[in-house]
C-alpha cells in the first residue's frame, strides 16, 4: 500500500512524476507507444493516429479554456489555418520540420489576432468574437482560391525526412506520435512554470491577479496564442496524414468537438485531454459500428450517422457539465486513489 | 436610387425578424446572465414543428403555429429544470458550454429527423406582393415585419405595465433584491426562458414559411450575434434598432458585393464593434475590461 510520496527536496516534489512507479508506467507507456507500429492491426493504428492528432488540438484548447478559462469557438477554423499554411509551405518545397511550426507560429498570429477584442472584452464577448472569427476564416478558406484551393481543396505533399517518406499510417505514426508527445510534455511543463500559475490565477480571479502583478493582457493574448500554435500544428499533421483538405472539414461542429473533448476529460489538466481526445475518438467509432450493425435491419441508417454524432457529442457535454465538471481525469484520480489507499476506503 | 431605396427597404424589413431573434437572446441575457448560443436550433426546431403539424398531422397553419408554441414552451421548461438550474451559480463558460451542447443535440436531432433537405411550410400570412411606388415588396416579408413588430411591442408593453413584466426586469437586474421582495426569482427565470424559447419559435415560423425550411436555419441566429453586440447584449430596445441597422448593412452588402458577402458581413461587423464599442449603442458601460 502506497499512501503518499515523501519529498526530501523541492526539486523532488517539482518532478512531473513525483513516485518510481509513475515513472515505471510512464515509461512502459513511451515503449508500447513507439513500437505500436510493430504489432499493431491496421485498424488500431489508423485509429491511434486520428487519436494523435485529437491529442495535439485538444492540448491546445484546453491551455486556452480549460487553464485560462478562455473560451474559444475558432479551434476548428485554427486547425484549419495550420492546415493551409502547411500546405502552401510544403507546395513550397519546405521539409516537414520547418512547415509544422511556422504553420503553428502563423496560427498563433492569428489566435493574436482574435484574442485581440479580448484588449476592450471578456467572457461571454471573448466568445462571440471567437464564433466570428471561425465564420471569418472558414469564409477565407472557401475564397481565397490560389492558396486554399477554394471549395474542391488542396492537396498536401507528403513528409519527408532523410528520403523516408511518411505515407501510410504506419508511418505517419512517428510523426504524429512524436509530435503529440512533446507537445504534451511541453503542456505539462507550461502549466508549472510562471505562465502556466498566470492563466490559472487569470482564470480563477482576474482582478486578484491583476494586483498580484499578472498583466492580464498579455497573459490572456499568449493562452489564445498557444493554444492556437497547437491547434495549427495539429491541423498541420492532418494535412501531411490525409495529403488533401477540403474546407468541409473544418466546421463549427470541429470546434465543439474539441470543446466537448476539453470537457470530457478534464478542464486543466494534460491528462484531461489524453483522456477527452480518446473518449471522442472512440466515441463516433463506437456509433459507427452501432450504425453498421443496425443497418442489416434499417438500412437507412447510415445517413443519421452525422446528426447522430452531434446529438451524442451535445448530450456528453452536458451530461459531464452536469454530473461530473472535472472530467474523466477527475474519475481516474478517484480509481487511483482506491487502488493506493486499499484495504481502506476514501 | 431605386435599387439602393429597394434593398434598403427590404433589408430593413428583414431586419424586423431579425430583431425578434434578436430578443430572444437578450430576454435571456438580461433575464439569466446566460448568453444562449442554442436560439438559433430552438428557432429552428419550432419551424420544424410547425412543418411537422401541417405535414404530417394535417393541421391548418394557425393550429400547427399555436402547437409548436406549447411544444416549444414546455421543452423550455424542461430544459431549464433538468440543464441550467443545476448549472446555476457555475461560471459563465460552463453555462455557455451547456447551452453549446443542447444546440448539438437539436440540431443533430432535426438532421438525424428531416435530413438536410429544404422544405416550404405554409405561409402564416398572404403572400401577395405589394406595390410601394417603384418597389416591388414581397407579402410575407411585410406581413412578418408586421407580425415582428405587433409582437415586439407588445413585449415592450408587457415590460413596462404588467405584474409580471416588472418582475422579471427586477430578477434581471438585482436577483438577490427581488427576492428579498418576495419575488418568485425560480419562477422569473424558468418565465424568461419559455418567453425566449417562444419568441424564437415565431420566428423561426416566420422565416421558415417565407424562405423555406433547412437546417440552415439555424445558422440565420448567428448573424443576429452582431446586432446584439451592436445594440448592447442587455438592451431590448438596442437590440431592435440594431437588428434594423444590420438588417439593412447586409441587405446592402448583398445587393452591391455580392450574396456571397452575406455570410461574412455580420461577423465582421460583430470584430468591429467589439474593437471600437463592446458595450454597443444602448448597453449599459458597466461591462468589465481587461
Amino acid at each position: 500500500m502506497r499512501t503518499a510520496v515523501f519529498h526530501e527536496s523541492y526539486a523532488a516534489e517539482e518532478r512531473l512524476w513525483d513516485s518510481r512507479t509513475a515513472r515505471a508506467w510512464m515509461l512502459a507507456f513511451i515503449v508500447v507507444l513507439f513500437t505500436m507500429p510493430l504489432w499493431s492491426g491496421d485498424y488500431l493504428l489508423a485509429m491511434a493516429c486520428i487519436f494523435g492528432i485529437h491529442v495535439i488540438a485538444t492540448l491546445g484548447l484546453n491551455l486556452t479554456t480549460g487553464n485560462a478559462g478562455l473560451i474559444s469557438l475558432s479551434h476548428g477554423a485554427f486547425m484549419g489555418v495550420g492546415c493551409y499554411a502547411v500546405a502552401w509551405l510544403a507546395k513550397q518545397g519546405l521539409p516537414f520540420f520547418l512547415s509544422l511550426p511556422l504553420a503553428g507560429l502563423l496560427t498563433a498570429v492569428i489566435g493574436v489576432l482574435v484574442g485581440l477584442p479580448s484588449l476592450r472584452v471578456k467572457g461571454i464577448y471573448l466568445a462571440i468574437a471567437t464564433l466570428a472569427a471561425h465564420f471569418v476564416l472558414t469564409f477565407v478558406f472557401r475564397e481565397w482560391d490560389s492558396v486554399t484551393g477554394g471549395v474542391p481543396g488542396t492537396s498536401i505533399p507528403r513528409a519527408q525526412l532523410f528520403g523516408f517518406v511518411f505515407i501510410g499510417d504506419r508511418r505517419n505514426f512517428y510523426l504524429i506520435a512524436v509530435v503529440a508527445v512533446l507537445l504534451a510534455l511541453a503542456a505539462r511543463n507550461l502549466a508549472r512554470t510562471h505562465i502556466g500559475r498566470a492563466f490559472v490565477a487569470v482564470r480563477d480571479r482576474d482582478i486578484s491577479a491583476e494586483i498580484l502583478g499578472v498583466n492580464l493582457l498579455r497573459t490572456k493574448l499568449l493562452a489564445f496564442a498557444i493554444g492556437a500554435f497547437y491547434a495549427g500544428v495539429a491541423g498541420g499533421i492532418l494535412g501531411y496524414f490525409y495529403g488533401a483538405i477540403t474546407p468541409e472539414y473544418f466546421v463549427l461542429t470541429l470546434a465543439v468537438f474539441y470543446l466537448a473533448a476539453v470537457i470530457v476529460g478534464g478542464l486543466g489538466t494534460v491528462l484531461g485531454s489524453v483522456l477527452g481526445a480518446a473518449f471522442m475518438t472512440l466515441v463516433p467509432e463506437v456509433l459507427r459500428l452501432v450504425a453498421h450493425a443496425a443497418s442489416q435491419w434499417l438500412p437507412s441508417v447510415a445517413g443519421l450517422l452525422l446528426p447522430m454524432g452531434q446529438v451524442v457529442f451535445g448530450l456528453l457535454i452536458i451530461l459531464f457539465l452536469v454530473l461530473e465538471p472535472h472530467g474523466l481525469a477527475a474519475i481516474w484520480s478517484r480509481v487511483r486513489r482506491v487502488f493506493h489507499l486499499w484495504p481502506f476506503r476514501t | 436610387m431605386s435599387e439602393f431605396l429597394e434593398y434598403s427597404l427590404l433589408g430593413i424589413l428583414s431586419g424586423g425578424v431579425m430583431a425578434l431573434i434578436a430578443l430572444s437572446f437578450v430576454l435571456i441575457y438580461k433575464g439569466t446572465g446566460v448568453v444562449n448560443f442554442a436560439v438559433g436550433e430552438v428557432m429552428m426546431l419550432g419551424a420544424y414543428l410547425y412543418y411537422a403539424g401541417t405535414n404530417s398531422f394535417g393541421l391548418a397553419p394557425w393550429l400547427a403555429f399555436i402547437g409548436s408554441l406549447v411544444i416549444i414552451g414546455i421543452l423550455a421548461i424542461l430544459v431549464e429544470r433538468a440543464v441550467l438550474r443545476p448549472l446555476s451559480g457555475q461560471p459563465t463558460v460552463a453555462v455557455m458550454m451547456a447551452t453549446i451542447g443542447l444546440a448539438s443535440i437539436i440540431h443533430g436531432g432535426v438532421e438525424a429527423v428531416y435530413g438536410g433537405d429544404t422544405y416550404s411550410p405554409p405561409t402564416l400570412l398572404p403572400r401577395t406582393p405589394v406595390n410601394l411606388g417603384e418597389v416591388l415588396i414581397p407579402g410575407t416579408v411585410l406581413g412578418n415585419f408586421a407580425m415582428a413588430t405587433i409582437l415586439i411591442g407588445g413585449f415592450l408593453v408587457f415590460f413596462r405595465y404588467s405584474k409580471t413584466g416588472i418582475a422579471l426586469r427586477a430578477t434581471a437586474s438585482d436577483p438577490v433584491t427581488a427576492a428579498t421582495l418576495g419575488i418568485n426569482i425560480n419562477f422569473s427565470q424558468r418565465l424568461t426562458w419559455v418567453l425566449s424559447a417562444l419568441v424564437g419559435t415565431v420566428a423561426g415560423v416566420l422565416i421558415a414559411s417565407s424562405a423555406g425550411l433547412s437546417p440552415l436555419l439555424a445558422a440565420a441566429a448567428l448573424s443576429v450575434f452582431a446586432a446584439i453586440i451592436l445594440g448592447g447584449l442587455d438592451s431590448v430596445l438596442g437590440a431592435i434598432v440594431a437588428s434594423l441597422i444590420i438588417g439593412w448593412v447586409e441587405a446592402l452588402a448583398a445587393g452591391y458585393l455580392g450574396g456571397k458577402s452575406r455570410d461574412i458581413v455580420p461577423y465582421v461587423v460583430v470584430l468591429a464593434i467589439l474593437v471600437v464599442r463592446p458595450y454597443g449603442i444602448f448597453g449599459t458601460r458597466t461591462i468589465e475590461r481587461l
